[in-house]
Parts: structure tokens; C-alpha cells; sequence
């Protein structure tokens, strides 16, 4: 079975995303690259190490945090991550020094002195991101950071993730299968579908690329088409939604204009991004030999 | 609420005023071996729950009490007579408490690696400098650790009593450095067993009830052979039922290759029974640890 095929990418410093609906060999892709799983065929190399031949190079340098829970109950935050950090070769005393300061960085407090096991999801989150930077790695791995979070807690690790790559100056590699979350920390994101590259670019033309203004009208919203149509805007029902494509910032003063025109409310208007359906089915050309 | 009040707020509610930014750390990064040393001192300290949940120390807690506690008993009997002789000698003290030997593998051979399968903290080990077979040996290491300090302690707590009743140094230590021997081979053969049962499930409660299952079977077992071959008059095949269990295994080869006093069954009958015990001895801690590295080859990272 074919895992991951054909994937040909060469990904830049900074922080670039990875999204891939469930399945799409995301987490596979991360575990190549640990050299933890061997490919068939191809090659890869992270931070100048060729993954088929300098694993453990690679992972003294690489900072990975699972999609799934990886944290023993029994202890404390602040004894695993101590104990992960001497097992990427830190000396015990700078092991402990590390902990407190990454640990202060992801925003475990009190509780990292009580055992993992009545640990929240959030926290659980942060303790995961904690034992991945914790021997100062210069690549992190993310496997859906966000997984499990309420949206609070999803803009938090989102905020985290983006001051990693930024303030922190680690590269970041990090995986989700919604394509909104990453656009907003990532500076280029790669997607993947069923192991191959769909499209791989600046974060700023997939946006570009999927403008579409969702608008919502208090009555008559069949009206307000018909309306917008005629004004020349491509617009189409869903549900009790309108879905505004947005060809430029002229079409926002025509929307308001059928608004008004027709005399009904604007309830909403929010821009979204293309859901991965629709990426799939409608790649950028310029994409796939990226 | 008021301006006033918000304003107020406003600094303890912030607490970057502590950050001082992200620091780098351009020290020392240790190789592997380092790293093997952090996980078998992680490990053999969570054997006994140090560095642990304080329920997770109970268990060894109360184990290590009561194998210390005869030993105790007897130094004191020793130390306030000012007897000549120790009324418990080294040799049979680690196995007339076998049971609670075993009991605290099953205990604790789960806790060493059934708890990292089921909790998932292998993809993080295997994420680190670290290959399988230095996982393996350093929870091989620190189980065996553990065992021994358990069976150690109370021999060692005996050696004080008798040094505190005056006895000669030069008449205890021969048999205490014997017994220690012999400790040293069971840490290494029970650990091997334990580590193997406990490494097939993920889950503690079925390696807790199949170590103590295995050993108080192969105990029984043996025990029940030899009464039956001693019955029957056959004294080697007494002694050839040594083999059956982990405790008679080394009680034998501790017999016949240190010369400490045989406790349980016949002993090895002859050279060739010496030899046999010897290799089995060796063949089984080798075995165990093959058992095991083919074991970690498996586990999958994900």
C-alpha cells in the first residue's frame, strides 16, 4: 500500500504548513522525515542530513510532538519533559534549566508540578509542544497541534506555533487537516491528498487563490442572488447562505449596494477560505510541479 | 466595572513582564550513551515510584518493607544477644521470601514498559537520539537494577547486624559476597522473564496476573516434581527439576559454581548437571534479551 507517492517538495525556513484531509499521509510525511519510516523509493533530507542514513542526526537536531497522546499519567509535566530533554542528549542540569523556561513558553504554571494524568486537553497540548522544543531543536515537527482544542485554545497553540517559528527562530513543519487554521500562521503550506502534492505555495496565493465572501441576509435571499447576478457578481445559493466569489474589492460595494437596493439586512459577511474539497478538486496549475 | 478598576487590572493580568524571550541553548548535546544512562536511571528510579505519582511508591514501598523486615528482626535478635551466628543466613533468605520476589516483578515490570506501549511515549523515544536495542537494554538494566536492590537491602541490612554484634568480617562476608552473587544471577534471570511477558500487552493489570501467573506455576511445578522424584527415590531427577523454576535454576548454579548451601531441591546432579544449570542460566537471560529486541523491532511508531 502506497503511503505517501510521488511526493516532490523542497520546503523553505519559516513556518509552512501541511494540511491533507484524515489519511493523506501527513503524519506518515513527518515520520519519513524523522527517519523513522524507511520510502520505498526517493530521498529526502532534513537540515542537511539524508533521513535514510543520519536518523539519529536528525533527531537530535528535530523537535517532533504526535498527533496522538504520548504522556504517561504518573508523572508530573516538569519530570517528563526533564526526563525527554536528557534523552536528546541534555545533561541533567541544563535538561532542568530547559524545562522551566519551555514550559513557561507554551504557559504551564502551577499545574506542571502535578502528575499528567488530571491534565486537560489544552494542557496536555502544551506539555506535548513543551517536550518537543525542549533540547532547543532547530526544526519542529507539529502533528495537528490543534487536535481536540476549543477555539480558544486552538488560537492559543496557533499564537504558540507562529511565535515558535517567528520569535523563537525554530523552523516549523506543522500538519492539520484544515486548511483556515494554518493559513493564518504559516508562511507557505503544502497540501497533500492520498500521499501526492496537490499544491504547494506562498500562503498568500492559496488565499488569493480562494477568495469567497459568505454572506448572510436576513430575509429574501433568493432575491438578494437574482440581485447580485444581475450586477454582474457570481454569486449562488447555500443553504441560507449566499456565496459571494470574489473577483475584486469592487464586488463588496456591489453586495451592500443589493443589499440596500432590496432593502433587506446584512446579517454577516465573512470572507472563507476554500474548504479542502474544493482544492482537491481544483488544484492550482501551477502546483503540482512545485 | 469602572475604568479604574480595568486599569488596575491590566498589569497582573499580563504576564509577559516576566519574559525574557527565548533562549537559546548552545551546550553540550550527549550521544547515545548518554542518553541509554538517562533512561535506565528514569527507569530504575520509577521502579520504585521516585520521580512518580506518590501512589505508584506504595506498592515497592511496602514490598521492600517486607522483605527487609526479617532481616531487620534477626540483626536486632543478633545485635542485642551479641550472638556468634546470625539466626538467618544469606544463602536461603532471598528465597524463602520468593513470593514477594515475585510479586514485585509483576508489579513493576508493567510499570517499566507496559506503561510506555499503552500510553504511547515510545514515538517519542524513538523520536530522539535514541535506537531500539538502547531502550531495551537500559530497561533491562534498570529492572535488574531494581530487583537486586530489593533482595540486596535485607542481605546487606543482615551483614550490619552481624558487624554490629561483632562478628568477623572475614567469616560473614564470604557468604554475604555469595548470596550477593547468586542475587545479581536472579535479578538477571527475572527480569529477563518479566520484562518479556510484560512487553507483549500494552496493558498492566494482564502482565501483573501473567508474570505472577508464570512463576508460581513454574514454583509449583517444580516443587511438586521434586517431592515426587525425591518420593520415588531418583535424587538426580530431583535435582534435574531445578531447572523448572527461575528461583531453583539459580539457587542451583549459585550451589555449584559459588559454593553457597543449596536451599531448594537436590542441587545439579554431577558436572554435567552443574554445566546444564549454568548454560541454561546463561541461555535464558540471552534469550530474553533477543526476545525482547525482536519485540521493540516491532512496536510501530505511531
Amino acid at each position: 500500500m502506497l503511503a505517501v507517492c510521488d511526493l516532490t517538495v523542497d520546503v523553505a525556513p519559516g513556518v509552512v504548513g501541511l494540511v491533507g484531509a484524515n489519511g493523506a499521509g501527513k503524519s506518515t510525511l513527518l515520520k519519513m522525515l524523522l527517519g523513522l519510516l524507511p520510502a520505498t523509493s526517493g530521498s529526502a533530507s532534513v537540515l542537511g542530513h539524508d533521513v535514510a542514513t543520519e536518523g539519529p542526526a536528525i533527531r537530535q537536531r528535530v523537535g517532533y510532538m504526535p498527533e496522538h497522546d504520548c504522556l504517561p499519567p504518573d508523572v508530573s509535566a516538569t519530570e517528563f519533559v526533564v526526563h525527554m530533554a536528557q534523552l536528546s542528549g541534555l545533561p541533567r542540569a541544563a535538561a532542568r534549566e530547559r524545562t522551566a523556561d519551555v514550559l513557561r513558553h507554551v504557559g504551564l504554571d502551577e499545574e506542571r508540578y502535578r502528575p499528567m494524568g488530571g491534565y486537560s486537553t489544552g494542557m496536555r497540548q502544551r506539555v506535548k509542544l513543551a517536550q518537543a522544543l525542549a533540547h532547543d531543536p532547530q526544526l519542529v515537527l507539529l502533528d495537528e497541534p490543534t487536535n481536540g482544542l476549543d477555539p480558544a485554545g486552538r488560537d492559543d497553540m496557533l499564537g504558540l506555533v507562529r511565535r515558535i517559528g517567528t520569535e523563537f527562530g525554530i523552523s516549523v513543519l506543522v500538519t492539520s487537516h484544515l486548511l483556515g487554521e494554518l493559513e493564518r500562521v504559516c508562511d507557505a503550506v503544502v497540501v497533500i491528498d492520498g500521499g501526492q502534492l496537490l499544491r504547494s505555495s506562498a500562503t498568500a496565493d492559496v488565499t488569493a487563490a480562494s477568495a469567497l465572501l459568505v454572506v448572510e441576509v436576513d430575509a429574501r435571499s433568493g432575491e438578494f442572488v437574482d440581485a447580485l447576478t444581475s450586477a454582474g457578481v457570481r454569486a449562488h445559493p447555500a443553504g441560507r447562505l449566499v456565496e459571494v466569489e470574489l473577483a475584486g474589492d469592487g464586488d463588496y460595494d456591489r453586495v451592500r449596494d443589493a443589499a440596500a437596493g432590496l432593502g433587506v439586512g446584512l446579517v454577516r459577511l465573512e470572507q472563507r477560505r476554500h474548504r479542502m474539497a474544493e482544492l482537491f478538486l481544483a488544484p492550482a496549475g501551477g502546483g503540482r510541479d512545485a | 466595572m469602572t475604568p479604574d478598576v480595568q486599569a488596575g487590572a491590566g498589569p497582573v493580568e499580563s504576564g509577559a513582564i516576566h519574559d525574557i524571550g527565548y533562549r537559546h541553548y548552545d551546550g553540550e548535546r550527549r550521544g547515545r550513551a548518554a542518553v541509554r544512562r538517562a533512561m535506565f536511571v528514569e527507569s530504575a528510579r520509577g521502579a520504585y515510584g521516585l520521580g512518580r505519582a506518590g501512589r505508584t511508591k506504595v506498592m515497592p514501598a511496602l514490598l521492600l518493607a517486607a522483605m527487609c523486615l526479617p532481616a531487620l528482626v534477626g540483626a536486632a535478635i543478633a545485635a542485642l544477644t551479641g550472638a556468634d551466628e546470625l539466626p538467618i543466613a544469606y544463602g536461603g533468605y532471598v528465597l524463602n521470601l520468593q513470593v514477594l520476589v515475585s510479586v514485585y516483578l509483576a508489579a513493576q515490570a508493567p510499570v517499566s514498559v507496559s506503561r510506555d506501549l499503552r500510553f504511547g511515549v515510545m514515538s517519542l523515544y524513538f523520536s530522539r537520539p535514541m535506537e531500539r536495542i538502547d531502550y531495551v537494554l537500559a530497561k533491562y538494566a534498570a529492572l535488574a537494577t531494581a530487583v537486586l536492590v530489593l533482595m540486596a537491602l535485607p542481605l546487606t541490612i543482615l551483614l550490619a547486624g552481624a558487624l554490629l554484634a561483632k562478628m568477623p568480617l572475614g567469616e560473614q562476608l564470604p557468604d554475604y559476597l555469595r548470596a550477593m552473587g547468586a542475587a545479581v544471577l536472579l535479578a538477571l534471570v527475572l527480569a529477563g522473564i518479566g520484562l518479556v511477558i510484560a512487553a507483549v500487552t500494552p496493558r498492566r493489570g494482564l502482565g501483573v496476573a501473567a508474570i505472577i501467573a508464570v512463576l508460581l506455576v513454574l514454583s509449583g511445578v517444580q516443587g511438586a516434581a521434586q517431592v515426587i522424584a525425591t518420593e520415588q527415590g531418583t535424587r538426580d531427577a530431583a535435582g534435574w527439576t531445578g531447572l523448572l523454576s527461575p528461583y531453583t535454576l539459580v539457587d542451583g548454579v549459585a550451589h555449584r559454581f559459588l559454593g553457597q548451601d543449596s536451599v531448594l531441591g537436590a542441587g545439579p546432579p554431577g558436572t554435567a548437571g552443574a554445566l546444564v544449570f549454568a548454560a541454561v542460566t546463561a541461555l535464558l537471560v540471552a534469550g530474553c534479551l533477543g526476545l525482547l529486541v525482536l519485540r521493540y523491532r516491532r512496536v510501530s511508531i505511531s
